[in-house]
């Protein structure tokens, strides 16, 4: 079967934050919540990117192909490979704990109202996404690090005062750090096999076959045996100690 | 269908477990991937290529499935002297090291990191790399040296062809006069998509190289083609995605098969033709090998 990259065109470019922004596009993904795609931006590059809606994409200017990315307009074309990846699998109650521009592929898992309680953390304000949206599909509680709104600190700060173990599922995605610090508290209470924690590594095929992104010490596939991994399977790996660059040294 | 026994005795000089490699460039780029296939069964693994300098590859779009098969330009990305401390843990498992450089100077000096490879395979084949792979692997009198001075490490030396060249056969024996233990066909074959609602090709190298079922009938005449030029084994290489692809590469010359592709499909592949492939009471393998050269 053919997964040539489907050629869709921009409708409409929405500024999130000052480094954030989202492109909504022509056609619609048949997506699960916590999938991702890859996307062209021809002429530059191919990048990996969650969903933020089975039209839209949400970016965060890292590099030269989200920079490029950014310069596109409405009308402009892009090509889209997937979606691609397990997603997450949530079962009973729910908790969703983002950072930053990792709120994405949560984003969507709270939009089909599979999420109950939503934690969302960023550095700032104004680098905080979706809070209207997420406010009207979850119980959302906000931590920033400089206190500009709600709690002041980290998303785990939140997390310490909510009863954790009443969750039957853990869903999460942000900077790996951030996620070092949660899996350590389900790893604490010996629930880290209800954690789900979406993944990201340097990618090149998606398609499970070049093993860019491959994770040790098991050598799963972040693009196809992830991105979503249980707690208990990354909590003796390379998870928050190393990755891998674009040549396969370590970083 | 036919079915054979497992391999007795070492095959081009490495003790495979079963008939069936994993090919270079899949799944080749961390010790942990490699030893996962091994323990998925593979039969034995070839690592990603590994230079003389570390590089990050070509932009993508890298690879992108299409009818049959994969279209991929990685560009050789590889972390060079670094994986040498990724495939440590994997001593004494059936590992080949996959080797490239520009010059047989280079490919003798990569060759010299890896003491504890059980042998080498050196790509004079990649058709998207300048400089390396198929650009200095059309030449005879390059392949010749590159296999002598890596032959000098005291490993057995596998050599991978290209399919891109007018006659296969004169570079097989080049590898063979060099003193190969081995050559294995073919790498992919040049190729190219275009994207037609983004009217350019679809690969960030524009071109690159394709692999699987497409390309299993040019590999099946590679290999036939080298079994009447050399005197040594043939790995084949090209396409093979079943037990009885696995039979037909036998009988046109081959003595073992590498897989790559085909763990698209299914990352159980190698389990999964083995349980057809191979029976306590089937034939030996040397058997068939050459069958078809009637």
């Amino acid at each position: 079967m053919s997964e040539m990259p489907h050629i869709v065109t921009i409708t409409i470019v929405l500024d999130e934050t000052p480094t954030v922004k989202t492109f909504v596009f022509d056609e619609l993904f048949n997506i699960r919540p916590g999938q991702f795609c890859m996307v062209w931006v021809p002429g530059v590059d191919e990048i990996p990117m969650a969903f933020s809606a089975a039209n839209a994409i949400t970016v965060m200017k890292v590099g030269d192909a989200t920079e490029a990315l950014f310069d596109l307009k409405a009308g402009d074309k892009i090509g889209i490979r997937g979606p691609f990846g397990n997603g997450f699998n949530p079962e009973g109650k729910v908790l969703a704990i983002a950072g930053g521009v990792g709120v994405t592929p949560l984003f969507t898992l709270a939009a089909c109202g599979e999420v109950d309680t939503f934690i969302l953390g960023a550095r700032t304000r104004e680098e905080l996404i979706f809070t209207e949206d997420l406010a009207k599909v979850s119980d959302l509680k906000i931590a920033t690090d400089d206190g500009t709104c709600g709690f002041h600190g980290f998303v785990t700060g939140i997390m310490d005062q909510l009863d954790i173990g009443s969750y039957d599922t853990i869903c999460v995605c942000g900077p790996e750090i951030m996620m070092k610090g949660i899996l350590d508290r389900l790893v604490a209470k010996g629930i880290e096999g209800r954690g789900q924690f979406s993944l990201q590594r340097y990618m090149k095929c998606a398609v499970g076959i070049c093993g860019s992104c491959c994770m040790d010490n098991d050598g799963l596939r972040v693009c196809r045996d992830g991105p979503v991994f249980t707690g208990d399977i990354i909590k003796n790996g390379e998870f928050a100690h190393y990755h891998r660059g674009p040549s396969g040294r370590k970083e | 269908m036919i079915q054979i026994q497992l391999p007795k005795e070492e095959i081009a000089g490495v003790p495979l477990r079963n008939h069936m490699l994993l090919a270079a460039g899949v799944l080749g780029t961390t010790g942990a991937s490699l030893k996962r296939m091994l323990s998925l069964g593979a039969g034995g693994v070839i690592t990603k290529s590994i230079g003389p300098v570390a590089i990050s590859g070509h932009h993508g779009p890298a690879l992108v499935p299409i009818e049959g098969g994969l279209i991929n330009a990685m560009g050789l990305p590889n972390p060079s002297k670094e994986f040498v401390s990724e495939i440590a843990p994997l001593k004494g498992e059936p590992v080949v090291v996959n080797i490239f450089g520009g010059t047989p100077k280079e490919f003798g000096e990569v060759a010299s990191w890896f003491p504890d490879a059980r042998a080498f395979e050196l790509n004079l084949s990649c058709p998207h790399a300048e400089g390396y792979g198929a650009a200095i692997g059309i030449d005879p009198r390059i392949v010749k040296e590159c296999t002598e001075i890596v032959k000098t490490y005291n490993k057995p030396v596998w050599v991978k062809l290209t399919p891109n060249v007018t006659d296969i056969r004169g570079i097989g024996k080049a590898a063979e006069e060099g003193g190969a233990d081995a050559i294995v066909a073919i790498n992919t074959v040049k190729a190219m998509r275009i994207s037609t609602g983004a009217r350019r090709p679809v690969l960030g190298n524009r071109f690159g190289g394709l692999s699987g079922k497409a390309i299993f009938p040019i590999a099946i005449r590679s290999v036939y083609d080298l079994y009447d030029a050399v005197g040594i084994p043939i790995i084949g290489c090209g396409g093979v995605s079943t037990a009885d692809n696995v039979i037909e590469m036998m009988m046109a010359g081959a003595s073992a098969v590498e897989i790559g592709s085909a763990v698209y499909d299914s990352i159980n592949i190698f389990s999964e033709i083995a349980a057809e492939l191979y029976a306590e009471n089937g034939i030996p393998a040397e058997e068939i090998v050459g069958c078809a050269h009637v």
